[in-house]
């Protein structure tokens, strides 16, 4: 399965090793996302992630083509996470495979940074009784416009 | 024609509702006119619908507001997206 997007726990570790199995290619970078125990104003208990699935399949398999296209990926996988989740429990698992790792890494990393501004997901972090929806930070916008200037001489 | 609209995250927060089933009429035909008619339920939706941030997507396609609908569209209103 290519995209995948549920509300029940994932094993990053278990997707890597099958992944790995699957795609005996050159190159293989994987990265996985788990929730943080900290923000800017102090402590995290918990993370809400709320998401339109439709359209967050939709999105993330037109982001793994994209990729595919634009890196020559000979393969990928995004499986995302939503729901309730506690800290450190796993939230995004991205894999691509390559005949060079400069790509693998790069397939991968463009898939991050995109998914973060363009999948419909929303954060609520829970810290005691209080719970506040996450907004957009200037650095994943700037890492998501990168790709869009880099994108012109690939 | 009817249509499927539906809210997210704060949006669906300020105006209480995930989902609304419309029976429009056929000369409401771009989303900001759907977002005009909307407004007119109170002022929480009037104010979610003109937010700057607010996002909208068309059969699961963020879109800007002049895009046109259609019998059976599925619209969406939500703020900016925090996934990863």
């Amino acid at each position: 399965m290519l995209v995948h997007v549920t509300d029940e726990a994932i094993d990053p570790g278990e997707l890597a090793t099958r992944f790995y199995r699957s795609h005996p290619d050159a190159a293989v970078a994987t990265f996985a996302g788990f929730v943080r125990d900290f923000n800017d104003d102090g402590q995290v208990d918990s993370l809400y992630l709320e998401c339109y699935v439709e359209m967050a399949t939709r999105v993330l398999n037109d982001l793994g083509k994209t990729a595919q296209e634009r890196f020559g990926l000979r393969a990928w996988q995004i499986v995302h996470r939503f729901g309730q989740m506690e800290t450190e429990d796993p939230i995004v698992f991205v894999a691509a495979s390559a005949d060079h790792r400069g790509e693998a890494f790069a397939g991968c990393e463009f898939v991050m940074d995109t998914l973060k501004t363009d999948a419909p997901f929303w954060k609520r972090e829970h810290s005691g009784d209080e719970g506040q929806w996450v907004t957009v930070k200037a650095v994943d916008k700037d890492r998501r416009e990168r790709w869009s200037t880099e994108g012109l001489d690939q | 024609m009817t249509i499927t609209v539906k809210f997210f995250s704060l949006i669906r927060e300020a105006v209480e509702t995930e989902q609304l089933v419309l029976e429009l009429n056929e000369k409401l035909t771009t989303v900001e006119a759907l977002k005009n008619e909307l407004g007119l339920r109170g002022e929480a939706w009037k104010e979610a619908l003109s937010h700057p941030n607010l996002i909208q997507a068309v059969n699961q396609r963020v879109v800007f507001q002049e895009e046109g609908i259609s019998d059976g569209d599925e619209v969406a209103f939500f703020p900016p997206m925090t996934g990863g």
